[in-house]
C-alpha cells in the first residue's frame, strides 16, 4: 500500500475497469463484487498501472480480465504463490488474489495457508459460493456434510473447512466476512484489508445461482439478514436486530446472543468488538458463528499488523547490502573466496 | 612402488578419500583440491555420498567419498585412483574397486577392530589379506593413536579429538604429493575462523600427518604433480551449484533486471538457494516457498513484476513445476528453471548422477508447450550456461531449462573470476513509449525473432492481463477460435526455433577428418573429451561434440552431424539425446553408449564403447 492516496480521489471506478463486457451467468454474485472492487480501488486511490490483480482458475478467477490494471489469471490454486512473487519482487506495487472455494482453499489450500503465515502483503478476495461452477456443480471444501452434487449424489462424507478458522490456523492477522449482495459492507471490508499492512483474507459469501442458488440466502436475504447476521465494527457494541435489541454475551467459555434488557442482561453485558486484539481466541468464536445459533459475523473480525514478508526481506537485503557493501558479482567473490593468481 | 626414494614426476594424479558419512572426507578432499589449485594443477572434484546424513557407523552403507584428479590435461576425476585414504574398514571394502591395480592404499590401522569389521562384514581379522591386497600398497598408519598423542594436551575430549582424524589423513596426503602444509594452515584458518581452539587442534594434527609421512615413511616417493598453463587472471575453486547461482548474478547485472530465486529443498539442487540466499548481500531475493510449485509460481510472478525470475529443482521438482511452466510458455514470461538431474523416476537415487531428464525437459508438459532447454558441459561451464539461460530467458521472453546434474553440481574446478567485460550486456525486449502512444498489445511480436515486449508493471498505459488462456494472435484478448489457436501454437514454436539465431554454432573437436563422431551432452564434457583424446592418441580417430544448447539445436548440428558415417551419442541414460538426434536425423544410423548406473562415466568405457561400435 506503499502508493496509496485515499485523500486524493483522482480515479473514479471507470479508471479500474476495462472494455472487456464480464462473462458470467446472468444473476452471479461475482458482478457485484467486481463493480463493489472497482470503486473501492478508486477510493483507495492507488493507480492503476501500480495494482495488480492475480487470480488462479475458476468462475470468480476470470476476474482480472475485466480490470483496467495490470493483472495474471494463472493455473488453478496458484494464484497465492504469483501473488507472493509479485509482492516480494516489488513491494511498491498493490497486489489482490481474487480466488474461490475451491481454487483456494482445495487445489490451493497449501498457498492460502502459507501466504497467512508469511504475511506477505496481499489482498486475498476469497468468493466462497461453496460449490464448483467452472466444472458445473460439484462440492467444494466448504460444502456443509451431506450436500448433494453431481459427485456427491448421495450426499458428501466429509466436513468443510470454515475459512476463517483455517485463516486463525495460519496465523492470519486479517480476515474480514460480507455478502455479495451487501455492497457498502464489501466495499468497506475491500478498502480495510487493502489498508492492512500483511496477508488479509476476505470472505465473500456468494451466490452461484446455477449450481448452488440460495446457499446464503437464509440469512443474506434482506428480511433475514438483521437476525442472522451481525455487523462488526471495531470499538462498538456487538448489537444486531432490526432494532439493534439484540447482543452478543460471553457465556462461559462460549459466547451468547440474548435480547438486551431481558433475562438479566444489560448493555454492560455486551461484548466490544477489539478487531487489533493480537490474541485471537474471541474474534475466532466471533467468526465461527454460523448465522444458525448465533448470527453471521460480517465485517472486520481481525485487523492486527506486523511486520510483513515482503517488507522483512527487503530490509534484510538492504542491511546486508550495506553492511557488505560488495560492488558486484566479482568484488563479492575476490573477497569471500580463497584465490589465486595466474600470471 | 613402496621401495625407492625419490621424486616422482606425474602429469596427473587421482586422490580418493573415503571414510564414514560423518569422518569429514568431504572437507578433507575439498582443502586438499583447492590447495592444489592454488599450486597451479588444474582439478576435477567428485564428491560420492549416501543420501543418508549419517547413516549407521561403521557400515557398507554408510561410506562417503570423496575423488580428485589434479595436474595437466585434467577434465576428470579420474576413473580410479592412484591413492586411495580409506578410514575404516567399510570405507576400504567398498572403494577399493576405485582404486587401480597399481595404487596404493592408506588406512587407518587402529580402525580394524572386531567390531568394525563385523560391521563392515569381514570374516576374518585381517581386512588387508581377506580382500587379497599386496601389503606393499598399503601404508597402515594407526591413525587414532597418533591422533591421541597428538591432541593429548589439549584438553579435548574423546570425541572431539576422533573429529581431527580427517585432518590427519589430509596430513599423509599432503606430504605424499609435496602439498605445503601452509596453505592447508590457510584454508583451515578461513574455515574456523571463529573457533580458534578448533583450528589450532586441527592445525597441529594437519602438521603431526605430514610429520608422520616425511619420518616413518621417507623411503617412499613422493611426487610432483605437473603445473598446467592457464590465462592469466584470479582464479578460485567452484563447484557447479555455486557457479550456477554465481552466473545468473552476473546475468542480472548485465541485464539490470533484479535477481528473484523462488524454490525449495531437494537434493542436489539445494546448493544454489543456499548460495542466492547468502547472496542478499548482492540484492537477489532468494525465497524458500512451502513446495515446488510455489517456487517456480513465486518466480514467475517476480517475472510479471519485471525480474530475473530463477527456480531451481532436481527431476521430481521439474515433474511437479510442469503445469506452471506450461503458463510461462503461455503468458510468454522470461523465467530460468535449473534442474540439477539426479537418479530417477521418482525418489531414484537422490544423491547420484543421471541424465534422465531430457525428454521430461522437453516434453513434460501438456499442450504443445515448446520451451529452449541448454545444458552445462562442466562445473565452471554452469557460470556460463546459467548466463547463457538467463539472457535467452530475458532476450526471448520464454522459459528455459537449465539442465546439470549431480556430478558437475558437487564437482568443482579451478576457475578463473570474469571481468566484467567477458560478458555481454543483456537486452530486454521492453515495451516502448512510441509502441504505447500507437496502441500497443501485450502480444504483439518483433517481426523477426517473435519475442513479445515486455510491459513491467508500474508502466503507465501499459495495464495489461496474461494468463493461460489462448488470446487472439492480433488483438491479444483470449479467444477459442481454432484457426488462431493453431497459428499461436506456431507462433510459439517458431519464436523458439529462432532462438538458434542468437547461440553460437557448434564447434567440433578430437579429429575432425575421422568418419566417426562421438557426442556427448551436458555434463560428460570431461569423459568424452579425455576418451577421444585417449581414441586419437592410440590410433582410432575420432571427432567429438559436446552439445549445450539442446532446444533449439545449433544451426549447423544437423548439418554438421550428417557429415559423419558413424555418429556415436554417449549419454547416462538409456538413449534419450540418441532418439532426439534421431528425430531430426530420419534414417541416420545413430550408434549409442548409455549407462545408468547412478554414476559418471568412465573415460575407458567410453573408449572400449567406441571401439566396440567401430569393430561391429
Amino acid at each position: 500500500m506503499a502508493t496509496e492516496q485515499t485523500n486524493n480521489p483522482q480515479y473514479t471506478a471507470a479508471d479500474y475497469k476495462n472494455s472487456q463486457t464480464a462473462r458470467w451467468c446472468p444473476g452471479c454474485g461475482d458482478h457485484a463484487i467486481l463493480n463493489v472492487l472497482h470503486k473501492a480501488m478508486a477510493r483507495l486511490g492507488v493507480a492503476p498501472k501500480d495494482t495488480v490483480v492475480v487470480s488462479g482458475i475458476g468462475c470468480s478467477s476470470r476476474l482480472p480480465y475485466y480490470m483496467n490494471t495490470y493483472g495474471m489469471h494463472t493455473i488453478h490454486g496458484r494464484a497465492a504463490a504469483i501473488a507472493t512473487g509479485v509482492k516480494t519482487a516489488r513491494p511498491d506495487l498493490t497486489v489482490w488474489q481474487i480466488s474461490g472455494d475451491g481454487d483456494g482453499l482445495a487445489i490451493g489450500g497449501n498457498h492460502f495457508i502459507h501466504a497467512l503465515r508469511r504475511n506477505i502483503d496481499i489482498n486475498i478476495l476469497l468468493f466462497n459460493n461453496k460449490i464448483y461452477g467452472l466444472t458445473k456443480g460439484q462440492y467444494s471444501p466448504t460444502s456443509e456434510r451431506g450436500t448433494v452434487s453431481k459427485s456427491s449424489p448421495y450426499g458428501t462424507t466429509e466436513d468443510p473447512f470454515v475459512p476463517a478458522e483455517l485463516c486463525f490456523g495460519a496465523r492470519g492477522n486479517f480476515f474480514a466476512r460480507s455478502f455479495d449482495i451487501a455492497l457498502d459492507t464489501t466495499q468497506e471490508v475491500m478498502v480495510a484489508a487493502a489498508r492492512h499492512k500483511g496477508a488479509s483474507v476476505v470472505e465473500v459469501l456468494q451466490n452461484c445461482v446455477i449450481f448452488n442458488n440460495g446457499i446464503h440466502s437464509f440469512m443474506s436475504d434482506k428480511e433475514q439478514r438483521a437476525d442472522h447476521t451481525i455487523h462488526l465494527r471495531h470499538g462498538e457494541k456487538m448489537l444486531f436486530g432490526k432494532n439493534n435489541e439484540k447482543g452478543i454475551v460471553q457465556d462461559g467459555f462460549g459466547l451468547k446472543a440474548v435480547v438486551v434488557g431481558e433475562d438479566g442482561y444489560t448493555m454492560d453485558d455486551v461484548l466490544v468488538h477489539d478487531a487489533h486484539s493480537e490474541d485471537y481466541y474471541l474474534q475466532m468464536q466471533l467468526a465461527m458463528m454460523d448465522g444458525h445459533r448465533l448470527p453471521m459475523a460480517i465485517g472486520v473480525i481481525r485487523d492486527v499488523n506486523t511486520e510483513t514478508y515482503d517488507q522483512a526481506v527487503s530490509r534484510q537485503v538492504d542491511e546486508v547490502k550495506h553492511r557488505k557493501n560488495y560492488a558486484n558479482l566479482r568484488d563479492m567473490i575476490l573477497r569471500t573466496s580463497e584465490s589465486w593468481e595466474v600470471k | 612402488m613402496l621401495q625407492t626414494t625419490n621424486i616422482k614426476t606425474l602429469d596427473k594424479v587421482v586422490v580418493r578419500f573415503s571414510g564414514d558419512s560423518g569422518d569429514g572426507m568431504q572437507l578433507a578432499g575439498n582443502i586438499f583440491s583447492n590447495v592444489s589449485a592454488g599450486e597451479g594443477n588444474e582439478i576435477s572434484t567428485f564428491p560420492d555420498y549416501p543420501a543418508e546424513i549419517r547413516a549407521p557407523q561403521g557400515s557398507l552403507s554408510g561410506v562417503s567419498g570423496f575423488q580428485v584428479s589434479i595436474g595437466k590435461g585434467v577434465h576428470t576425476p579420474g576413473d580410479a585412483a592412484d591413492v586411495l585414504v580409506a578410514m575404516n574398514p567399510a570405507a576400504l571394502k567398498t572403494n577399493l574397486k576405485h582404486l587401480k591395480p597399481t595404487g596404493i592404499i592408506i588406512c587407518d590401522s587402529d580402525s580394524f577392530r572386531p567390531a568394525d569389521l563385523k560391521k563392515a562384514e569381514y570374516k576374518t581379522d585381517d581386512p588387508i589379506a581377506e580382500l587379497g591386497i599386496d601389503t606393499k600398497r598399503v601404508m597402515l598408519v594407526p591413525m587414532s593413536t597418533l591422533l591421541k598423542s597428538t591432541l593429548a594436551d589439549s584438553g579435548m575430549d574423546a570425541k572431539a579429538i576422533a573429529k581431527c582424524k580427517n585432518m590427519l589423513a589430509l596430513g599423509i596426503v599432503c606430504w605424499l604429493f609435496d602439498r605445503p602444509v601452509e596453505s592447508v594452515l590457510h584454508k583451515l584458518q578461513a574455515k574456523f575462523a571463529k573457533k580458534p581452539a578448533i583450528y589450532e587442534a586441527n592445525a597441529k594434527v594437519v602438521q603431526a600427518g605430514w610429520d608422520y609421512g616425511h619420518n616413518t615413511h621417507s623411503s617412499m616417493p613422493t611426487y610432483r604433480i605437473e603445473t598446467a598453463q592457464a590465462e592469466p587472471g584470479t582464479y578460485v575453486d567452484v563447484n557447479g551449484n555455486t557457479a550456477t547461482a554465481w552466473g545468473l548474478i552476473m546475468a542480472s547485472e548485465k541485464s539490470g533486471r533484479p535477481l528473484f530465486l523462488g524454490s525449495y529443498p531437494i537434493t542436489p539442487a539445494t546448493d544454489i538457494l543456499h548460495e542466492l540466499a547468502k547472496r542478499k548481500d548482492l540484492g537477489v531475493k532468494a525465497c524458500q516457498m512451502e513446495d515446488e510449485i510455489a517456487g517456480i509460481c513465486s518466480a514467475i510472478g517476480a517475472s510479471y513484476a519485471g525480474h530475473l525470475a530463477v527456480t531451481s529443482t532436481s527431476g521430481p521438482g521439474l515433474a511437479l513445476k510442469g503445469e506452471a511452466l506450461g503458463l510461462a510458455v503461455m503468458a510468454e514470461l522470461p523465467l530460468v528453471l535449473i534442474d540439477v538431474q539426479r537418479g530417477g523416476p521418482s525418489t531414484g537415487l537422490p544423491t547420484k548422477t543421471e541424465q534422465t531428464d531430457l525428454m521430461q525437459a522437453l516434453y513434460g508438459r501438456n499442450g504443445e508447450s515448446p520451451l529452449c532447454v541448454v545444458a552445462a558441459a562442466s562445473p565452471t561451464d554452469c557460470f556460463t550456461m546459467a548466463f547463457e539461460a538467463a539472457r535467452i530467458a530475458i532476450e526471448h521472453m520464454t522459459p528455459v531449462i537449465l539442465l546439470t546434474d549431480a556430478f558437475i553440481a558437487n564437482g568443482s574446478s579451478a576457475w578463473r573470476v570474469p571481468e566484467e567485460s567477458d560478458y555481454p550486456e543483456i537486452h530486454p525486449n521492453y515495451v516502448t513509449p512510441e509502441m504505447l502512444e500507437k496502441g500497443w498489445r501485450p502480444f504483439d511480436r518483433d517481426e523477426e525473432s517473435l519475442v513479445r515486449y515486455w510491459a513491467i508493471p508500474g508502466l503507465d498505459k501499459a495495464m495489461h492481463r496474461v494468463g493461460g488462456l489462448e488470446k487472439d494472435y492480433k488483438t491479444s484478448v483470449i479467444s477459442t477460435d481454432g484457426a488462431n489457436h493453431e497459428l499461436m501454437v506456431k507462433t510459439r514454436r517458431e519464436k523458439i526455433a529462432r532462438i538458434a539465431d542468437s547461440i553460437p554454432e557448434i564447434n567440433v573437436a578430437g579429429d575432425t577428418s575421422s568418419d566417426t563422431i562421438l557426442v556427448g551432452w551436458g555434463g560428460t564434457y570431461g569423459h568424452l573429451f579425455t576418451a577421444t583424446e585417449e581414441l586419437n592418441a592410440s590410433g582410432t580417430p575420432v571427432a567429438f561434440a559436446q552439445f549445450r544448447y539442446i532446444n533449439p539445436l545449433p544451426k549447423n548440428a544437423l548439418e554438421m552431424l550428417r557429415g559423419y558415417k558413424n555418429i556415436i551419442v554417449a549419454e547416462l541414460n538409456t538413449g534419450m539425446f540418441a532418439d532426439y538426434l534421431q528425430m531430426h536425423l530420419p534414417g541416420k544410423e545413430i550408434l549409442r553408449i548409455n549407462k545408468v548406473e547412478g554414476q559418471p562415466f568412465m573415460v575407458s568405457e567410453i573408449v572400449e564403447g567406441v571401439k566396440n561400435h567401430l569393430k561391429a
